[in-house]
Parts: structure tokens; C-alpha cells; sequence
């Protein structure tokens, strides 16, 4: 049973970790109906942004919270700037054209941005230092769950709670929920089109950016790659969940890290990726618009 | 006029046939080379052939062994098995009483059969096929370690730890999967059990799963077969989740980014590595000759070449003789001092003193174990 318990945690924590990421996908699919394949680029520079100020914060002997606090807060200025500038440079232009062209156009800036952190840093993993704070309350149990771990559960909790909160309830969420259904229509009732877009993306980027750095601090490291394989994973969960809906790409990030580490665990870590991957099929051929995905009525 | 040029031409083949005839019976001692030497792979054939120049020119500038000049016949193989037979006939028809080569190891086990038929010893600076040492080729020897020497390393070293019971995880690659399997396949003879055996995805966000199943199957130490980055991360998860066992890893996580990434995590870790020689005064005369010779660095397998010329050319000089029983008797029973330190070969042609060594982190830098 603990064991079971175990992996059922360390699943949750995959699920948490892939759910940060993967609400960027599914709020601007929600909105523009578009792949952002450069969406784990964000996350990796991010974490790059949070690595630099935070390394030269604590050599000038900063106390480590406020590190924390300052390298968050400048990754998420930093990755809502590469965010918005991104959407206004590749996928702006091309907003009426057939929706391969942006997806194209995706996949260029993922390489594009990938290739200039590795000009512009390094092709080595670089050492990420531990800025989360170690709970004194977790040291017994923390083979189970320890405070990194915690830290991410607790995040990702508030970041989806506020999520859903301002989709709701503010005046933005509405405008985002009108966009999303017709835009065509919100521009005629007089909402910023284009404004929405925006502020879709800088939510996704601050929120990827959020997750870049718990999960480099958890692991230890990063290097100009880690964006591609989290990014993948996160976007099979955000299908998985129903592309385009919040909540059903956090539940299929939770689906996900389950099944990885419940398959790891009592099966074989060899077949963890195929297990994921094996749960993707089934759910889409019994559901093919994703567990919490709207069924799509085209009129005839 | 034609006739006389018949009879001219005859007599020339006859005389140049006597001549190369005496040549055999006469003060030198042909040493062939054979390895590729053009095509995709010359670049890890030619550094022996200079390695084997060098040796040679030394040699024969200090009078020879026993007044005997060395002289060096070159041959191609290309690395490919079937050129390589060639290469073997045309090197004992020039009458050569030991081989240096060949490099690859398909080409070493093709020129093979030809050299134990006509006794001729064959040393080898980079075949590392385990078969190749089988007692096949009683003929053949090389101054590098087996593929399986690092796994042998490994499982002997866990084995004085005093390790009943280990988890293996690998990352499903070639280098990293070959090495686990031959961890596995060791672990049995020494007393040790595989109690777990798995790979893992390479870049994955979270190991902490297979952290837990390593953590549940009772092992008393985790080995891994792959390289440094998946090796950081499986430390410092397995430390922060409160894990003490030992962890041990091959070659490719004997490297400094290793201990620079994983920080106080790797501490403790241990890896085996090639024995380190670059301290080695023979070396540093094998680096600075060639140096002053070629005007670069040495390339790959030149001091493993260096140290088989060596290892040879002292064989002759032990045994007083070119006679292959007599050569291959010296060669098992003398130390020589080498670019790679002392060395001798035991009687399957496995170098003695050549090979891997275990390395522990101290103080964030790899220290051998003792």
C-alpha cells in the first residue's frame, strides 16, 4: 500500500509538472485554434531567465527566499515578453491563412529559439540551484513526498484556482470565453480581438515560465532541450484532456503522470512513454474530442 | 631483340627474387602494420602506423635489437574483412615476424586465421571484441580492454563492497544497454543478485517512479548504464528523497560535468574509467616526439599502438629470437614498460595492467579507488 501510495504521489507530481505547461497549449488552442509548438521553448527560457538573475542575486548574497521570489517573478516578465513577442512576429501574420502555415510557423520558432539558447548559453547541462524552501514538516515523509515535490503540488493548485476564478468571474475571462467561441462575433459586440489574443499569451508564457523553474529546481538541471520533451508530453496531455479546454488539460496531465508512473512501477519503466502513449489511442478513439473536449457540431 | 629483352627481364625477376630471398636471412626484422590507412576510417588506422614509425626509428637510432634493424612494412586493410585477408597474405609474403594490428575488429578476426597459419604473433592497439580473445587465435593479443572489461571492473569492485543485491537501470542506448547487460550477465558468478533490471527514458521531467521502485526492491546499490545528464538527475532525486545506497556508473558519467551538475549529490558516486596514463613518462615522450615529428597531436589509438610496438620489439630482444614460441613466451612472461604504463598479457592475449579502474567522488573531483 505504500508503495502504491508512493507512486501515486510521484504520478501527481508528473501530473502537476506536465498540467503547468500544458495550460499554455490548451488556452491558446482554446482561443486561436493553434498548436503552439514553441510553447516549451517558454518554458525553457523561463528557467534560463530565473537560472541568470537568480545565480547573480545569490552571489551577491541575497537570503535564498527572496531569490526565489525575484527569479520568478523576472522569468515570468522575461517569458510574457517572448510570449506576446512571439505571437505578434509568427503567428499574428498569419492569423487568416490556412492553419498549417502557423503551425509551420510554430515548429520554426520552437528550432529558432532552441538554436539561440544554445548560441547564446550553452549545448552543456548547466547545474540549477534548489531556491524552494525545505519544510521541516515533510522530513519525515519524504520519500513519499518531499518539499520540491510539495511546491510544485501547491502551485499548480493556486495557479488553477486563480485560472478558473478569472475565466468566470473577471470581465477578461468573459472577453476570453467570447473570443474563444466566435471571433468574428466578439469583435462585432466590441471586444479587443486582439488584446485577448495577447493577454491568452502572456498567461500561458507566466505560467510555463512558473513551471520552467520548479521543475529545474527539482531536477537540478537545464540545458537548451529540456522545453521539447515536457513540451511534447504536456501537449499529449492537453489532447488527452481535450484540446482547448482548462480543465480537461489538467485533468489529462493528471491522467498521464498516473499512468507513467503507476506503468513504471508495477510493470516496466522500458514501456513508461508507450503506456502514455497506448491511454492517448484508447481515449481518443472512445472520445475522440478528449476526456472534457466539446463534441464538435458542424451544420451541413 | 625481343628475345634479349625476354632474357634481360628474366634474369632481373631471378636476381630481384634472390635478392629479397637473402633479405629474409639478413639483419632486419620486418614488423608489418596493418589497419585501414585510407577511406572513412583512416583516421583511427594512421596514428599507428606513425606510433609504429617512431618506435622503430628509436630503435634502429640506438643500434637495434641485438644489431638487428627494424624494418616497418605498411598495409592497408580499409576495415572492411574482405580486403583485410589480402592485406594478411601480402604481409607474410614480405616475411614479417610480427603484425601491428589490425584496428577494426572484423578485419582483425578476418587477417586473423592467416596469421595464426603461418605463426605469426598479432598485437592489436584497438580490436576490442571479447570473441577475439576467446583462445581461438592463440597468435593474437591486444594493448586494449574488452568491451566486457568495464562491466568486469564493475561487478569485481561491487563484489569487495560486499553487494548482495542491485538494482540496474539503463538508458535503452547501445553503450548504456550493453553495458547493464553485461553488469547483469557478470553479477551471477560474483554472488550478487540483479534484483531489478530496467530502462528509462533519457530527458524525462521526473525519475521519482523509478526512484521508488529501485527504493521498494530491496537493492543495496543502483548501477546505471548511460551517460551524466540522466545520472544527475538520478542522484539528486534519489538524495532528496532521503536514499543513502551506493551508486555506480561506467564511463560515461566519469566526467567532470557530472559532479559540476549533480554538486553535493555526487558525492560518493562511484564510475570506472580508463586507467589514467597521461602522467606516464613514456607518454609524455610519445607525445612530444610525435609532436616534434608530425607537427600535431597523436590521434586515436596511438599510444595503445606505441605500447604494442613496444611490447613487441622487447619481446624479441627477451627472446633472443623471431621464432613465434619463443616471442609469444616473452610476451606472457615479461612486464614492459609502455605509454600505458607496465604491462604484460595474460595467456588469452588479454593485456595485463591495461584496462579500467574504479573512480569515487571526493571533494567534487574522481579519485581512483585504491
Amino acid at each position: 500500500m505504500e508503495y502504491f501510495i508512493q507512486l501515486f504521489m510521484s504520478g501527481t507530481v508528473k501530473g502537476s509538472i506536465y498540467a503547468l505547461i500544458a495550460l499554455g497549449y490548451a488556452m491558446v488552442y482554446g482561443i486561436i485554434q493553434l498548436i503552439n509548438f514553441a510553447h516549451g521553448e517558454i518554458y525553457m527560457i523561463g528557467a534560463f531567465t530565473a537560472l541568470i538573475i537568480g545565480a547573480t542575486m545569490a552571489s551577491a548574497g541575497v537570503p535564498t527566499g527572496l531569490v526565489l521570489v525575484v527569479a520568478l517573478i523576472s522569468a515570468m516578465v522575461w517569458a510574457a515578453a517572448y510570449g506576446v513577442t512571439l505571437e505578434k512576429i509568427a503567428y499574428k501574420p498569419l492569423r487568416n491563412s490556412p492553419r498549417l502555415s502557423a503551425l509551420i510557423s510554430a515548429i520554426g520558432m520552437s528550432i529558432f529559439l532552441q538554436n539561440y539558447v544554445l548560441l547564446a548559453q550553452t549545448s552543456n547541462f548547466v547545474p540549477y540551484p534548489n531556491w524552494v524552501p525545505q519544510f521541516a514538516f515533510l522530513e519525515d515523509i519524504k520519500g513519499i513526498l518531499n518539499s520540491n515535490q510539495f511546491f510544485i503540488l501547491l502551485t499548480t493548485a493556486v495557479v488553477m484556482v486563480l485560472f478558473t476564478l478569472m475565466i468566470r468571474y473577471t470581465k477578461m475571462g468573459k472577453a476570453m470565453r467570447a473570443t474563444a467561441q466566435d471571433k468574428a462575433m466578439a469583435q462585432l459586440v466590441g471586444i479587443n480581438v486582439n488584446q485577448v489574443i495577447s493577454v491568452t499569451f502572456v498567461l500561458g508564457s507566466v505560467t510555463a515560465a512558473l513551471g520552467g523553474v520548479l521543475i529545474c529546481s527539482y531536477m537540478g538541471q537545464i540545458n537548451y532541450y529540456i522545453g521539447f520533451i515536457a513540451g511534447i508530453k504536456a501537449f499529449v496531455a492537453a489532447v488527452l484532456g481535450g484540446i482547448g479546454s482548462i480543465p480537461g488539460a489538467v485533468l489529462g496531465s493528471f491522467v498521464l503522470g498516473w499512468t507513467e508512473s503507476l506503468g513504471a512501477g508495477y510493470l516496466s519503466s522500458d514501456y513508461e512513454d508507450a503506456f502514455a502513449f497506448v491511454i492517448l489511442i484508447i481515449i481518443l478513439l472512445v472520445r475522440p474530442s478528449g476526456l472534457l473536449g466539446k463534441k464538435e457540431i458542424k451544420k451541413v | 631483340m625481343k628475345k634479349l629483352t625476354v632474357i634481360l627481364l628474366t634474369i632481373v625477376v631471378a636476381l630481384a627474387l634472390t635478392l629479397t630471398g637473402c633479405q629474409k636471412g639478413s639483419k632486419t626484422i620486418k614488423i608489418g602494420v596493418g589497419g585501414a590507412h585510407t577511406g572513412d576510417l583512416a583516421s583511427y588506422g594512421l596514428p599507428t602506423v606513425n606510433a609504429v614509425q617512431l618506435v622503430a626509428e628509436e630503435i634502429n637510432a640506438n643500434g637495434g635489437i641485438d644489431g638487428k634493424m627494424i624494418e616497418v612494412v605498411v598495409e592497408d586493410d580499409q576495415c572492411k574483412p574482405e580486403i583485410a585477408t589480402n592485406t594478411a597474405s601480402k604481409l607474410v609474403g614480405e616475411g614479417v615476424v610480427a603484425v601491428i594490428g589490425h584496428i577494426c575488429s572484423g578485419a582483425t578476426k578476418a587477417a586473423l586465421g592467416i596469421y595464426k597459419d603461418s605463426d605469426i604473433l598479432t598485437v592489436s592497439p584497438s580490436a576490442t571484441n571479447p570473441d577475439l580473445c576467446d583462445g581461438t587465435y592463440p597468435n593474437f593479443f591486444r594493448t586494449i580492454a574488452s568491451d566486457s572489461a568495464q562491466a568486469e571492473t564493475e561487478v569485481a569492485f561491487m563484489k569487495t563492497m560486499g553487494l548482495k543485491k542491485v538494482a540496474v537501470l539503463h538508458d535503452k542506448g547501445d553503450y548504456g544497454k550493453g553495458f547493464a547487460e553485461l553488469v547483469q550477465a557478470n553479477a551471477p558468478a560474483a554472488g550478487i543478485e540483479v534484483v531489478l533490471f530496467e530502462g528509462i527514458t533519457p530527458g524525462g521531467v521526473d525519475y521519482s517512479a523509478i526512484i521508488n521502485k529501485v527504493a521498494n526492491s530491496g537493492a543495496e546499490a543502483l548501477v546505471w548504464g548511460g551517460y551524466h545528464p540522466e545520472a544527475s538527475k538520478l542522484v539528486t532525486q534519489m538524495k532528496n528523497k532521503g536514499m543513502s545506497i551506493p551508486f555506480l556508473s561506467d564511463d560515461g558519467v566519469k566526467d567532470q560535468t557530472f559532479i559540476d551538475v549533480a554538486g553535493e549529490f555526487a558525492e560518493g558516486v562511484y564510475a570506472t574509467g580508463p586507467i589514467d596514463t597521461s602522467t606516464n613518462a613514456l607518454y609524455k615522450k610519445a607525445a612530444a616526439d610525435h609532436l616534434a615529428k608530425y607537427g600535431e597531436e597523436p590521434g586515436a589509438f596511438f599510444y595503445n599502438a606505441y605500447a604494442a610496438m613496444l611490447a613487441v620489439c622487447n619481446a624479441i630482444d627477451k627472446a633472443d629470437s623471431t621464432e613465434y614460441a619463443a616471442m609469444r613466451d616473452a610476451l606472457t612472461s615479461n612486464y614492459v614498460d609502455t605509454t600505458l604504463g607496465s604491462i604484460s598479457f595474460d595467456n588469452s592475449g588479454e593485456a595485463i595492467g591495461v584496462g579500467f579502474v574504479v573512480y569515487q567522488v571526493k571533494n567534487g573531483k574522481y579519485v581512483e579507488v585504491k
